[in-house]
């Protein structure tokens, strides 16, 4: 865990420095511009998906839905960051202990 | 120091005290992801960029091997070159103040100075958003992490449910455009039907695949790379 911990610490950092290194030509490609704008919504989206709708290799409706609809409603109402986090989570603590 | 200045460093200041008390929820994330008290604090510390964090800590939670969590987060990460690429000409840095911008070049101080009339407001912005979320997003994450492990299940806390709803929150602000929308749900439709099938981990990568496939079909269609203004950021001026 802690080689997975410091590599993803030193690797991140890089790929900063490396932006404020670099001319800025090297990324000037169109496409290479549209797949790293591209990049951060398919990976969050992806990951939205399994966090709430899976348990290791199945997949699972369950409290967590009720949470995520909350967010949704939440973020559509322009809550703060920790409204939709905290709100989420309670809203399924409440769901489980129905 | 002129009202001009100091309004830039009082706007910092507000978006890092917004952005740094989420780390508390990034804390307890962390610790119920099953990450120890310093594991947690190392990753605010080391690699300050809060969604690679998140999903550092969402592919390890979910069963991924710790490698594949790492190569999430740095898929994540290389928006902040892109950042980078558009900040060095206005910031100016060299040398080791260059190596300290770079560790708190992220998207709040990015939104913070991007617009900037010159180049001395700029670097205020910057230095000034950069530092105070570094500083209360540390401070958070070790609150959050201790809390986290005194409250003992998370799922009791329903915190499981927090992670998906910290990721919708950051992938918020970028589905105000069509062709994102399609991307984010097709990339999330790939790997919920890849959970079944491959090890924990891999279907969040290859919804990357989904935004390069992506990328390169949509060849010749002007989108040009956004980088976040001041209005995407908690607690920035709307």
């Amino acid at each position: 865990m802690w080689t997975a911990i410091l590599l993803a610490c030193v690797g991140c950092y890089a790929l900063k420095l490396a932006g404020l290194s670099l001319p800025a030509r090297v990324l000037a490609h169109p496409v290479v511009e549209r797949v790293a704008d591209l990049i951060p919504v398919a990976l969050l989206a992806a990951l939205v998906a399994v966090q709430v709708w899976s348990t290791g290799p199945d997949l699972e409706v369950d409290a967590r839905t009720a949470g995520l609809a909350f967010a949704v409603v939440a973020l559509l109402l322009r809550a703060p960051f920790l409204v939709v986090v905290i709100g989420a989570a309670a809203v399924a603590a409440l769901v489980r202990a129905l | 120091m002129t009202d001009e200045r100091s309004g830039i460093v009082r706007d910092g200041l507000a978006v890092g005290l917004a952005t740094g008390l989420y780390g508390v929820s990034f804390g307890a994330i962390g610790v119920a992801s099953g990450l120890s008290v310093l594991q947690t604090c190392v990753l605010s510390l080391l690699m300050f960029t809060g969604a690679s964090q998140f999903a550092f800590v969402g592919v390890v939670a979910a069963g991924g091997a710790p490698v594949s969590g790492a190569a999430t987060a740095l898929l994540l990460g290389t928006r902040n070159t892109l950042y980078g690429l558009r900040m060095a000409p206005l910031l100016g840095w060299r040398g080791w103040r260059r190596a300290a911008a770079a560790h708190v070049l992220i998207d709040e101080s990015t939104a913070m100075s991007v617009n900037r009339g010159t180049r001395a407001e700029a670097r205020l912005g910057f230095a000034s958003t950069g530092l105070s979320v570094f500083v209360l997003w540390n401070l958070a994450t070790a609150i959050g992490a201790v809390g986290g492990q005194i409250l003992g299940d998370p799922r009791t806390y329903g915190l499981d449910a927090a992670v998906g709803a910290a990721f919708l929150a950051l992938l918020w602000p970028r589905l105000d455009v069509r062709s994102n929308q399609v991307v984010g749900l097709v990339a999330a439709a790939v790997a919920l039907v890849l959970v079944p099938l491959t090890a924990a981990g891999w279907p969040v990568l290859a919804a990357g695949g989904v935004a390069l496939l992506a990328g390169v079909l949509t060849r010749g269609t002007t989108d040009p790379t956004e980088v976040p203004g001041p209005g995407d950021v908690a607690g920035g001026h709307h």
